[in-house]
């Protein structure tokens, strides 16, 4: 394949050779026509397609893992509404409790007092009938014994009811003056 | 015939009485494969035609029924074109980049193929290492500089844009203005074309005279382990022309874009 051109004195390389110029310059307009109209907008768009199909996907999954994400976000807040809900209706039970545990506590006392209020009653009201009874027995019976003693009825009423209030008077004088002495 | 034919049909070596036959412009000339009137069909302009149709038939097959999950051939192309419009287009333009990705990405490819051929058995030239494809090329893009900065800044906007820097001390102006011109407008595309093919030129060169020197001081003698050394660093330069290649097409189109973004930049 060695073909050299006879002349050994050659021209000046810095002059272009028109005929390879031609060629050179066709061969390039070839080779960029069909590369810059057909092929390298072929691959520009499948590229395009891809980096789309590879964007889309990316974005699809963000999409997904945000809506993952609002979601909990939604789940933790209601979950923390509903503690916050369950606290505060706890509260209120116990404040409830109290307050019925307070009232019945104070409802007690009230029956309570009530019922011994009765009861001195009752034992006011018993002791003072009794007293009666007995101051009208005792005088009875002191007046039938003084009757006999001094043989003379003593029947007169009057002075009957005096002779027996001075006589349990002068008792209670001593009884209080002897309770006086011993405290 | 050339010292190469010469050298390989008549045995040219060191002891033989033969003067060394350095490579020198006559490695770049080619006898015409066919001619049609004056016009002669060389090598070159096969191997330019041949990487047309590797770079459209590389990216057809890759590109042509493109799939949303690639196969092998259609990754690599992927690849290929991602490189081109992320790592050039996209960060030395930006995003209005994207419009020059198909002019940047031919350049590059059909560029890179022509490089490639240099260290393809058979092949073994690069194309580019003739003046007038870099040259071509070049003016494209010098073509497309200019156009894209009178479209922008209109007739006056696109001259100042060329040539004018604001913020200068007044006596600095006519100087600047003259080597901003000087810069822009002839001397960027002059040494667009001339770093590609010279970078190239030189590989082939280099390739050549290690390869020639090997055959040449291969004979029965103590020049054979000179030959060794000789053919060993011819590997190395293939190998190292592998990088090159790469390296001029990336460059190449990365200038490209760099003055498609200075047509494109507001103000300077």
């Amino acid at each position: 394949m060695m073909i050299f051109l006879a002349e050994e004195g050659s021209q000046n390389p810095l002059i272009p050779d028109t005929a390879e110029l031609i060629v050179g310059l066709l061969c390039f307009f070839i080779v960029f026509g069909i590369l810059g109209k057909k092929l390298l907008p072929n691959i520009q768009k499948t590229l395009a397609e891809r980096h789309d199909a590879i964007e889309g996907g990316l974005e699809r999954a963000e999409k997904a893992q945000a809506d993952a994400n609002r979601t909990l976000e939604e789940y933790k807040a209601q979950l923390a509404g509903a503690r916050h809900e369950a606290a505060r209706i706890t509260e209120q039970a116990r404040e409830q409790g109290a307050q019925i545990i307070a009232e019945m506590r104070e409802e007690g006392a009230r029956q309570r007092d009530a019922v011994v209020a009765a009861g001195h009653a009752q034992i006011e009201a018993d002791r003072r009938q009794v007293t009666v009874s007995l101051r009208q027995e005792v005088g009875k019976i002191a007046t039938d014994l003084a009757g006999r003693v001094v043989g003379e009825s003593l029947e007169d009423s009057a002075r009957q009811s005096r002779v027996v209030d001075r006589f349990l008077d002068g008792l209670e004088q001593s009884a209080a003056s002897s309770a006086e002495a011993t405290r | 015939m050339s010292a190469h034919t010469l050298l390989a049909e008549a045995g040219c070596h060191i002891q033989h009485g033969c003067a060394f036959p350095a490579p020198g412009l006559n490695s770049f000339d080619f006898k015409p494969i066919f001619s049609i009137g004056s016009f002669d069909f060389t090598k070159p302009m096969l191997l330019a035609i041949l990487c047309m149709l590797l770079v459209v038939g590389f990216f057809w097959a890759a590109f042509s029924k493109p799939k949303m999950v690639p196969g092998k051939l259609q990754l690599v192309g992927e690849i290929g074109y991602t490189f081109v419009a992320r790592s050039i287009a996209r960060e030395v333009i930006g995003k209005k980049g994207d419009k020059y990705v198909p002019f940047l990405a031919s350049i590059f490819f059909f560029v890179w193929f022509m490089n490639i051929m240099s260290i393809i058995p058979f092949a073994q030239f690069p194309a580019t290492s003739r003046f007038a494809f870099p040259v071509g090329l070049a003016a494209l893009v010098f073509i497309t500089y200019m156009y894209l900065t009178f479209k922008t800044h209109g007739f006056r906007g696109g001259i100042k844009n060329l040539v004018w820097i604001p913020g200068l001390p007044k006596p600095l102006v006519p100087l600047i203005v003259l080597l901003e011109f000087i810069q822009n407008v002839i001397t960027r595309p002059f040494t667009l074309a001339v770093r590609l093919w010279a970078n190239m030129f030189a590989g082939h060169m280099l390739i050549v005279m290690f390869s020639v020197a090997t055959w040449y001081l291969l004979t029965p003698s103590a020049f054979t382990a000179v030959a060794g050394g000789s053919f060993a660093l011819a590997i190395f330069m293939t190998a190292f022309e592998l990088l090159i290649q790469f390296l001029q097409a990336y460059i190449f189109t990365l200038l490209a874009s760099i003055y498609i973004q200075g047509a494109l930049e507001e103000g300077h």
